[in-house]
């Protein structure tokens, strides 16, 4: 029954008083009906009244027909408002959709049937209501919370009409062998649960709550509105008490019903997460993407349970059911056509290290890792690797490693790391890389949201996951004292695994070349760091793509200092070696490091980081007459990861007097892209001075494609976006950069709006990075798109200008951001000085005049010029300058807040 | 074309006048003390007379109205007089007389309730927002020069943003009085955004308005050289054109305005007739940003500012013949 304020209300003119203080609700979609109940807690003949929203009579009173229904069912504790926002979409002429929102029976502003309705009720409630509003297909199911299984419930019982499910933060499956969620056991209580969901509004108030950021009160209020007084409430602690933790609950039955049904569920799905939610977490939906692995995926990092007020559900629903219910394919799935995919004659990765172990090289060393005394601490040969590789695959087998499976790998580069990497990849499992360069908040992030099934890791790994709480079975490197183990959850080591598999000889598979290999993340300086997904194809293809552009074939010999390429060395067949540094901080390289890694296997190639230059050149000092020698002895030089700039190579050079420098230019998501040398950059220059070629000049030149990538850039519009699919390689052109290559990244993983972002244009991958042509075919790189700054006389991409301030003698470093609406922005310059300002502020006015006079000799008037102690950039690199966080902080100085801290 | 300009004797408005009669008009103008605008006629006379703005307004084809009273401290009623009832006097006699074009030059401040202005467009003008007797009286006069508007008697409003150059009292000579007396702080490090209108640049603005009626009658457009500053270096260049050491010490925005309004207060309760050291409308001023979207006006006016802010400094470095910066 209602209670007593509401029936007032309802008695007096419907519901219209009422709805008046739901924002976001067009009245005319409020309405109730009656139904005749058929579930067995109810007598027959009962009949029970529903409220809904429902926007069908608005769609025929317009003249709209609606493509098909979405049937949006709420959980517990909110209601029918949940879905206000698919409603004011599904109303839109553009693409008309009947939207039916119900409260659920005891919910809402539906009845108060004094019963307890359990899940099976709830399921057959739903489709008593929909017989009774004659609902047919078309009809894609929304669910969240408990009505995530209610919605599956009634979409399994209804085959022919059901065309799609939407699921956002709910569960279909609870292990037996583990714990409820904390929040939810403390519901369950039974000295907290009566008090805590029906005697007080606790449980109201604490998942109103959970909203990121907080919900306005109006709205807040609207949430709380049906639920006022505890007779109201006594649906919201069924509905907690129907949660069935065990297989004795009367309502598990049902349950794995509807989790079992689901495997054999073959229409699209799409599930939105939150996954800063202390119930449903990401292991839920790690659960429901086994259960429904084609579904779409995305989280939207940074929200919670609440993800339909965190976010804006309704546009990519909407996206998503125009690419599902139309045929038209939005570049989510399947990237590309796969007769563009090249076909020839795929060699898994480690075909070459197999070779090389059963050649005539196989006793040579594979991997060596260097001491920081400059001996060598490790080393293994190809054989040895090879055995190690075949061993530990065997082991991580037997302990329920397969294909498919995620294992995160928390292990610095070297021999372990390799092996690890490979035995995993050989078994067809999906290895996750998240590096410390991403920071712990963000490595935390990411190894969550990746949820692998394993975790292998170093002590120190181990310690983080525990104090974490990251996913996945525990696997530590070495062998651990029992204590130790206990306190990690620590199962087993790999050390422990090799001895168990050795000697063991994998079944004879072919690996599954499109099946997905690796999780790699982006350094997250534009945002959270994004899973970057391949294949085993598109890794084979990155292997390639190395080594058909810089030569390095077995007999290369190869200076890891850079991460991504050390895993490659082996797979090259090339001899690598780890320098001893702290590989988490770049900076830590030194000279003598160096040397000494390239003096123990006469190192013909060196990988280092742009940081990791950086002070190899300050601590040049320190290498000796054999170490000089050694650096004599390399060919090429491989800096990639953020631009270097050529004063730094200049120096650089002195070091490897007979090495050709080459700053390849990529992303995680392709890796190299374009390629460049020292001798390209000093060309590009002189031709950018003299004006002789057109289009070079205003950026950073990164040189030309690398084998088998093309490009391509979307021209900017006015407004800083890159729209429309037309593109262009005509110099001069501004516009996003496209590449198209077999080495290119599968999809963004668990981010399905991101990837159709991405590859919004089939065959190719948006980067993200703006820049244009030059005359020469080279690619000259201006920016991130989201850093374009719209100021009134046209768009401003920030490396012309920054790299023209960073010629002044006292600036170290530049970045230029913009402030205000966007098209009439004012473009803001900040620098970080030779002598760091010891306050973040305005610069001085003579500092400030020079710095604008250097920008508009790159053609860009600045009207601000702030001065920091220190640029933030990015952790991996410590190059990438945070250009969105600086036009924040300068917009707060600059409307005449105090400056604190960038 | 026969043009009558108000206020001529101030910066912007003999700036006007000879503009217009550089082009050629046949321009008279009306305040009290003489324009000293060579080629014009100078129709003496106060805003507050109704017959002596009957005699000036005859004739004309169009009006520049500038006349204004303008200062930080003075009675209520003097403002509404001059400002409020002044334009209504003014706007009467015009149409009356078959003037066809009125232009009213006003402030941003008619719409500024105090808040930060990033890159905004003009908004509308509201009594009762606007601090102080100024704004207020200058927002009821717009609207009622508006309301005014018909496509027989057409009117529009130029609010050009904080007008300076050489030989400027309102902003540049209190700039350096004060710096020179160390009166002049920066509050919050002077990195609010400040955008402001060369004299030369708001004159061109408010012609072009005379001669694009088409386009601009009924509306308002803040004019402004469309070149934010940090106030801090705006303030330095301005010293340094006049060759007084820039201000160096700072104090919290909000301490300024809270000290600002009670400053205010008590002087004008101590019956002190010269400016305060600090007002709420100094400190307001000093500490948030202001600075528009120039868009529109540009378009609409088919004009863009021929002084850039550095030309601008170098000229009023010439002017007081520091030959800086």
């Amino acid at each position: 029954m209602y209670g007593g304020r509401v029936r007032a209300q309802c008695r007096n003119g419907g519901n219209r008083l009422v709805i008046a203080s739901w924002p976001g609700v067009d009245p005319e979609w409020s309405r109730t009906i009656r139904v005749e109940s058929t579930s067995t807690v109810d007598t027959p003949g009962t009949t029970r009244r529903w409220h809904l929203l429902d926007n069908g009579a608005q769609l025929a009173r317009r003249g709209l027909q609606p493509v098909g229904t979405l049937l949006c069912v709420h959980g517990n504790p909110t209601w029918s408002y949940l879905w206000r926002t698919l409603l004011t979409a599904g109303s839109d002429p553009a693409h008309p959709w009947r939207v039916v929102a119900v409260d659920q029976l005891d919910m809402g502003y539906s009845e108060r049937s004094g019963t307890f309705r359990r899940l099976a009720d709830r399921i057959n409630d739903l489709g008593d209501l929909t017989d009774a509003l004659g609902l047919k297909g078309p009809v894609v199911t929304v669910g969240h919370d408990w009505g995530g299984v209610i919605s599956l419930g009634w979409a399994l019982a209804h085959p022919r009409h059901v065309t799609g499910v939407v699921l956002t933060n709910t569960a279909v499956h609870h292990p037996s062998d583990t714990a409820l969620p904390p929040a939810l056991r403390l519901a369950l209580h039974p000295a907290v649960h009566r008090w805590g969901t029906t005697t007080s509004d606790a449980f109201l108030r604490v998942t109103h709550s959970l909203a990121e950021p907080p919900l306005p009160a109006d709205i807040r209020r609207a949430y709380m509105a049906p639920y006022r007084g505890a007779g109201r409430r006594s649906g919201v602690g069924n509905f907690v008490a129907d949660i069935p933790a065990d297989a004795s609950h009367p309502s598990y039955s049902a349950l794995q019903g509807v989790s079992e049904g689901l495997r054999g569920l073959k229409v699209p799905a799409l599930m939105l997460w939150g996954p800063r939610d202390p119930i449903f977490s990401d292991r839920y939906l790690k659960d429901l993407v086994g259960r429904l692995p084609h579904a779409d995926v995305h989280r939207f990092e940074g929200a919670g349970h609440l993800v339909a007020e965190d976010r804006d559900i309704a546009t990519p629903i909407f996206q998503w059911l125009a690419g599902n219910t139309e045929a038209a394919a939005i570049g989510g799935h399947g990237l590309g056509d796969s007769a563009e995919r090249e076909e020839a004659a795929f060699r898994p990765l480690w075909d070459s290290l197999g070779k090389q172990a059963q050649g005539q090289a196989k006793g040579d060393t594979a991997v060596a890792e260097m001491a920081p005394d400059g001996s060598i601490s490790r080393s293994l040969s190809w054989q040895q690797l090879d055995r190690g590789i075949l061993d530990l695959a065997a082991g991580l087998r037997e302990v329920g490693v397969k294909k498919g499976s995620r294992v995160s790998l928390m292990v610095p580069p070297g021999a372990d790391l390799t092996v690890a990497l490979y035995a995993c990849l050989r078994l067809g499992a999906v290895v996750v890389v998240a590096d410390a360069g991403l920071g712990t908040r963000g490595l935390s992030r990411a190894v969550k949201g990746a949820t692998a099934d394993f975790l292998i890791g170093i002590d120190k790994a181990l310690t983080a996951a525990a104090v974490l709480g990251w996913p996945g079975r525990r696997v530590s490197v070495q062998d651990l004292p029992a204590a130790r183990r206990r306190i990690l959850g620590v199962e087993t080591s790999l050390a422990a695994l090799a001895r168990r598999g050795a000697g063991s000889a994998l079944p004879a598979h072919a690996v599954d070349a499109d099946a997905p290999a690796a999780v790699l993340f982006t350094s997250g300086s534009t945002g959270p760091a994004k899973g970057v997904l391949y294949t085993h194809r598109q890794l084979a293809a990155m292997r390639d793509t190395v080594s058909r552009t810089f030569g390095i074939r077995p007999g290369s010999r190869l200076v890891a200092g850079f991460a991504p390429f050390a895993l490659l060395g082996p797979a090259l067949g090339a001899v690598s070696v780890t320098p001893a540094m702290d590989v988490t901080a770049p900076r830590t390289l030194t000279s003598r490091a160096l040397a000494e890694a390239a003096a123990a296997i006469d190192a013909t190639v060196v990988f280092a980081s742009p940081a990791a230059l950086a002070n190899v050149v300050a601590t040049s000092d320190a290498v000796n007459g054999a170490g000089h020698e050694a650096l004599n002895g390399v060919e090429l030089l491989l800096s990639a990861g953020a631009p270097v700039p050529e004063p730094l190579l200049l120096e650089v050079q002195q070091l490897l007097p007979r090495a050709s420098l080459h700053t390849p230019y990529g992303m995680t998501e392709a890796l190299p892209v374009t390629d460049i040398s020292l001798e390209q950059i000093q060309a590009a220059a002189a031709e950018s001075a003299a004006g002789t070629v057109k289009g070079a000049g205003n950026g950073v030149c990164v040189g030309e494609p690398v084998h088998g990538a093309r490009l391509a850039v979307i021209p900017l519009a006015g407004d800083g976006t890159a729209p429309g699919s037309a593109f262009s390689t005509e110099a001069g052109v501004t516009g996003e950069i496209l590449v198209r290559a077999p080495h290119v990244k599968e999809a963004y993983d668990r981010l399905w709006l991101t990837q159709c972002e991405s590859a919004g244009l089939p065959g190719w991958h948006r980067t993200g990075d703006v820049g244009h042509f030059d005359a020469a075919g080279r690619l000259w790189v201006e920016g991130r798109l989201a850093h374009v700054v719209t100021a009134p006389g046209g768009v401003v991409t920030p490396v012309g200008a920054e790299q023209a301030i960073e010629r002044l003698e006292e600036v170290r470093l530049a970045a230029v951001a913009g402030v205000g609406p966007a098209g009439t922005q004012a473009v803001v310059a900040v620098v970080e000085t030779v002598t760091p300002y010891r306050k973040a502020g305005p610069a001085a006015p003579e500092l400030a005049g020079r710095v604008r006079r250097a920008a508009l000799e790159a053609g860009v008037g600045v009207s601000a010029v702030l001065a920091v102690p220190a640029q933030p950039t990015d952790i991996r690199h410590n190059a990438k300058i945070d250009r969105t966080r600086l036009s924040a902080w300068a917009s707060h100085v600059l409307a005449g807040g105090r400056p604190g801290k960038p | 074309m026969k043009v009558l300009v108000t206020g001529a004797s101030g910066l912007l408005g003999s700036e006007v006048a000879r503009l217009l009669v550089r082009q050629g008009h046949t321009v008279s103008t009306f305040q009290r003390r003489p324009s000293g605008v060579d080629g014009a006629t100078d129709i003496r006379g106060s805003i507050t007379d109704d017959a002596a703005l009957r005699r000036a307004v005859e004739g004309a084809d169009g009006v520049i109205h500038l006349a204004a009273k303008v200062s930080f401290t003075g009675r209520a009623a003097e403002f509404a007089e001059v400002n409020v009832e002044g334009t209504r006097r003014l706007v009467r006699r015009a149409r009356a007389a078959g003037v066809r074009d009125v232009v009213f030059v006003s402030s941003p401040s008619v719409a500024n309730s105090g808040a930060a202005i990033v890159g905004l467009g003009a908004e509308p003008a509201d009594p009762k927002r606007a601090h102080g007797h100024y704004s207020r009286t200058k927002a009821e006069a717009e609207l009622l020069a508006l309301a005014a508007d018909t496509p027989e008697f057409r009117v529009a409003a130029v609010r050009p943003h904080i007008v300076w150059g050489p030989g400027d009292t309102q902003l540049v000579e209190r700039v350096l009085a004060r710096a020179s007396r160390s009166r002049l702080p920066l509050l919050d490090a002077g990195a609010a955004l400040i955008d402001t209108t060369y004299v030369d640049n708001a004159a061109s603005a408010i012609v072009a308005a005379l001669h694009r009626m088409d386009y601009v009658h009924g509306r308002a457009l803040v004019v402004s050289n469309g070149e934010p500053r940090p106030i801090g270096e705006l303030l330095a260049g301005i010293c340094g054109a006049g060759d007084v050491a820039a201000p160096s010490w700072t104090i919290p925005g909000a301490m300024a305005r809270t000290a600002g309004m009670v400053v205010e207060k008590l002087w004008i309760l101590a019956g002190r007739k010269e400016e305060p050291p600090m007002t709420r409308f100094l400190a307001e001023q000093l500490s948030t940003a202001h600075w528009f979207d120039q868009r529109v006006t540009r378009e609409l006016l088919d004009w863009t500012p021929g002084v850039s802010l550095d030309e601008g400094l170098a000229r009023l470095a010439t002017y007081y013949g520091s030959g800086q910066p």
